[in-house]
C-alpha cells in the first residue's frame, strides 16, 4: 500500500490528474460492462453514493469543521430538491431553467442554514443538536402539509388552497439539464442532446458537483476560514480572544454547509424525477452522520472515500446482493443494525474515524514552498 | 509616557460575590507591570473585564483611549488586546503553525471566494501569512514543532505557543495570566527572561499575573496587589515588598505580628 502511495507521489502532476481523469470517465463504462453480466443495478448506486459524499462534504463543514452537531442536516437537502421542485415543476408554471434554478436553491439552502443558525449560535453541543432535530423533522412534515395553502385577510383570499409540493404524492416530473442550446452550434439534430434517465450522463453531473465541493472543501480546510472553524470547534472562547467573530463564522459554516446539500438536493430531484417528503427524513441525516464521524471527521478526502465505501455497501451490498444471497433474511431490517454497530465499534476502537486528519493537510502548499529555504 | 489602559472604578460580582471591587489602575505604554495577590482575589476576572469577556458592573476601562464598554473579546484582539490563558487553551487538533495562523486572523482578509478561488492577493497573503507565523515560532523557541498537533506539545512549549499565538493577533497590550504557572526554576528563569525581551524587542505593553515573587520582583516596573478585589497596594517591587498591608495579606496578621516582633 505504502509502496504505491509513494510511487504514485513520484508521478509528474500532469500524469497524475490524467490518470485519475482517465478513471472517472471510464468507470461508467466499466460499471456498464458488469451490469451486463448481473442483474445488480450499480452505476445509479455509485451515483446514490457520490450524492451522499456531496452531502457527507457539506455536514462536514459544519460537524467535522466548525464542530456544531447538526441532527437536522437532510433538511437542507430536502430545501434544495424542494426549491427545485418549485422553481421546475410544470403545475406550478415556472419552469425555470436547470441551470438558473441550481443556483437559486444553493442561494435558498444557505438562507435556511443562517435562519436555523441564528436562533441556535448561543446554544451549544447537546442543545444545538436538539434544535436541528427538530427543524430536521419539520422541514418533511411541513413540505407534506403545503399541498393545500389558504391565506385569507378578512374577506380578501391572498390564497385559496394554493399546491405548493404536492403534499404526500410529491412532484413529478421535474426539471432536466437543457443542451439544446448546443445542439444548435453543433448542428446536430434537435434532441440529441435531451437528457434522459441514462445513469451515465447522471454520473458525470454528480462527478463535477462532487468534484467541485471536494476542490472547495479542500481549500477551505487550508484557508483563514476553515482555521477559524476549527478553533471554533476546538475553543470558541479561545477563538474569540483570539479575533475570531463566533457568531460570522458559525453562520457561514451553515451557510455554505447548508448550500453544498441544497446543490445536492437539486441534482437528486432533477435525475430522479421525483421528490416525496419521505425521503429526507431523520435517518437520512444520520446516515451522513455515520459517513462523517466513521471516515473521520475534518478530512476531506477521508470524508469522499468513507461516503463511497459506506454508500456502496449500503446500495449495493445491503439492498442488492445479500437479499439475493439469503432470501430467507429481511436484510433490509437489519440495516440499521449494521450502522449502529458500526458506529459504536468505531466509537470504541478507532474515534478518530478511518482516516483521521494529516497536519500537513492544513496549509497551501505554495505558502510552504515560499518556506522551502529552511 | 502615555496610558495604555485605564480602569476607573471597575466593578465586577458574581451574584453576591464582589470578585472585583471599585479598581483603580492604569498601565502605561511599554511597562511591564504585575498583578499579584491570594487566590480567588480577582485577579483573573480583571483579565476577563479588560478583554471584554465580563461586562464590568460598575467603571468603565479605556484602551488606547477607546472605551471598550460593549466591545466583544475579538473586537477587543483587533484593536491590540492579546493575552494567555491561567490553564492553557490551545486549539488542540491543530497543528502549532494553524494556532499561530488563527492568531493572526483578523489581520488577514480572505473568506469564503478567497478561500476557493485563491486569487494571487489571497495566495500572497497567506504566503506571507505563513512566513509571518514561522518566524514568531522561531523566536518563541519552537522552530521544528510547526507541524505537531498542539496537544502533543510538552508543556513549557505549550505556553510559549499560547504566547506565539497571542503574538499573533499583534497586540499593543499584552496579557499573561501566570506566564510560568507549572514550570520548574529553570523554566521560569527562561520565561521571565523571555518576558522582559518580548518588551524590549517588541515595544509591548505587558501585564501579567503571577505567583511567583522572584518572577514578579525581578521584572516588573509597578506591582499592584489585590484582596478580595480591592486594591490593597500598588507601587515598585521595593515598595511593596515592605508594605505591610501586603504582608499581612499574604501572610496573615500573625505573621506580620511575628516580623514586627523580630526587629
Ligand atoms: N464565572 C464566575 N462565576 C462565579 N464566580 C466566579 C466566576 N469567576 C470567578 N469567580 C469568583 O470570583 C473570585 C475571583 O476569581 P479569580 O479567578 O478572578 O481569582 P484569581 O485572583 O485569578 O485567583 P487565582 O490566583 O486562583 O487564579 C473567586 O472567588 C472566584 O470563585
Ligand atoms: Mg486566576
Amino acid at each position: 500500500m505504502n509502496a504505491i502511495a509513494e510511487s504514485w507521489s513520484k508521478l509528474p502532476r500532469m500524469l497524475q490528474v490524467g490518470i485519475v481523469l482517465a478513471l472517472i470517465i471510464a468507470t461508467p463504462y466499466l460499471i456498464g460492462a458488469v451490469e451486463q453480466t448481473s442483474n445488480f443495478a450499480l452505476l445509479s448506486q455509485i451515483n446514490r453514493a457520490l450524492i451522499f459524499v456531496v452531502l457527507a462534504l457539506g455536514l462536514n463543514i459544519v460537524v467535522g469543521f466548525a464542530g456544531l452537531l447538526d441532527l437536522g442536516y437532510a433538511a437542507f437537502f430536502a430545501i434544495g430538491a424542494y426549491t427545485f421542485g418549485v422553481l421546475t415543476w410544470p403545475n406550478l408554471g415556472i419552469q425555470a431553467s436547470f441551470f438558473i434554478a441550481i443556483w437559486i436553491c444553493a442561494v435558498v439552502a444557505a438562507f435556511f442554514g443562517i435562519l436555523v443558525g441564528t436562533p441556535t449560535l448561543r446554544l451549544r453541543g447537546d442543545y444545538l443538536a436538539i434544535v436541528t432535530l427538530a427543524f430536521g423533522e419539520i422541514i418533511p412534515t411541513l413540505v407534506r402539509n403545503l399541498d393545500e395553502i389558504t391565506i385569507r385577510i378578512g374577506d380578501w383570499v391572498i390564497l385559496d388552497k394554493f399546491n405548493l409540493t404536492n403534499g404526500p404524492q410529491g412532484m413529478n416530473p421535474l426539471g432536466r439539464p437543457d443542451f439544446s442550446f448546443f445542439e444548435g452550434i453543433f448542428n446536430m439534430q434537435p434532441g440529441a442532446l435531451a437528457v434522459s434517465f441514462d445513469p451515465k450522463f447522471w454520473y458525470f453531473m454528480i462527478v463535477i458537483t462532487a468534484g467541485f465541493v471536494l476542490f472547495a472543501s479542500r481549500r477551505l480546510d487550508m484557508s483563514r476560514l476553515g482555521r477559524a472553524w476549527k478553533a471554533i470547534r476546538e475553543d470558541e472562547t479561545a477563538a474569540d480572544f483570539m479575533g475570531v467573530d463566533p457568531i460570522r463564522t458559525k453562520l457561514l459554516a451553515f451557510a455554505i454547509g447548508a448550500s453544498f446539500s441544497g446543490l445536492a438536493g437539486v441534482i437528486f430531484a432533477s435525475m430522479i424525477q421525483a421528490i416525496f417528503p419521505e425521503l429526507f427524513r431523520f435517518q437520512v441525516s444520520i446516515f451522513l452522520l455515520i459517513i462523517v464521524i466513521i471516515s473521520g471527521m475534518g478530512n476531506v478526502f477521508g470524508v469522499l472515500i468513507g461516503g463511497l465505501i459506506i454508500s456502496t455497501f449500503d446500495g449495493v451490498l445491503l439492498a442488492q446482493v445479500l437479499p439475493q444471497i439469503l432470501p430467507d433474511v429481511d436484510v433490509q431490517s437489519l440495516r440499521w443494525v449494521f450502522f449502529g454497530a458500526g458506529l459504536i465499534i468505531f466509537m470504541i476502537f478507532r474515534p478518530q474515524g478511518l482516516f483521521p486528519r494529516k497536519a500537513k493537510a492544513a496549509v497551501i502548499p505554495t505558502a510552504l514552498a515560499a518556506e522551502g529555504g529552511d | 509616557m502615555a496610558a495604555l489602559l485605564e480602569a476607573r472604578g471597575v466593578s465586577k460580582s458574581f451574584g453576591g460575590l464582589i470578585a472585583v471591587d471599585t479598581l483603580d489602575f492604569v498601565l502605561e505604554e511599554q511597562a511591564i507591570a504585575s498583578i499579584i495577590g491570594p487566590n480567588g482575589a480577582g485577579k483573573t476576572t480583571f483579565f476577563n473585564v479588560v478583554t471584554g469577556f465580563y461586562k464590568p458592573s460598575t467603571g468603565n476601562v479605556l484602551f488606547d483611549k477607546h472605551d471598550i464598554g460593549g466591545r466583544k473579546p475579538n473586537q477587543l484582539t483587533r484593536l491590540g488586546i492579546g493575552r494567555t490563558f491561567q490553564t492553557i487553551r490551545l486549539f488542540n487538533n491543530m497543528t502549532v503553525l494553524e494556532n499561530v495562523l488563527v492568531g493572526m486572523h483578523h489581520r488577514l482578509h480572505a473568506s469564503f471566494f478567497g478561500a476557493v478561488f485563491q486569487p494571487p492577493r489571497v495566495r500572497r497573503e497567506e504566503e506571507e501569512a505563513t512566513r509571518e507565523a514561522m518566524g514568531l515560532l522561531d523566536y518563541v523557541g519552537l522552530k521544528g514543532h510547526e507541524w505537531d498537533f498542539a496537544k502533543n506539545l510538552p508543556y513549557g512549549l505549550q505556553r510559549r505557543l499560547e504566547i506565539a499565538r497571542a503574538l499573533g493577533t499583534n497586540p499593543k497590550l499584552l496579557l499573561l495570566d501566570e506566564p510560568t504557572a507549572g514550570m520548574n526554576p529553570n523554566e521560569t528563569q527562561d520565561m521571565t527572561l523571555f518576558i522582559r525581551k518580548l518588551r524590549d524587542d517588541r515595544g509591548l505593553t505587558i501585564l501579567l499575573i503571577e505567583h511567583d515573587m522572584h518572577v514578579v520582583m525581578g521584572i516588573s516596573d509597578t506591582v499592584t496587589v489585590l484582596d478580595y478585589g480591592k486594591k490593597i497596594a500598588e507601587g515598585t517591587p521595593g515598595e511593596i515588598q515592605r508594605d505591610e498591608r501586603v504582608i499581612e495579606a499574604y501572610l496573615g496578621r500573625r505573621a506580620l505580628e511575628m516580623l514586627k516582633h523580630d526587629d
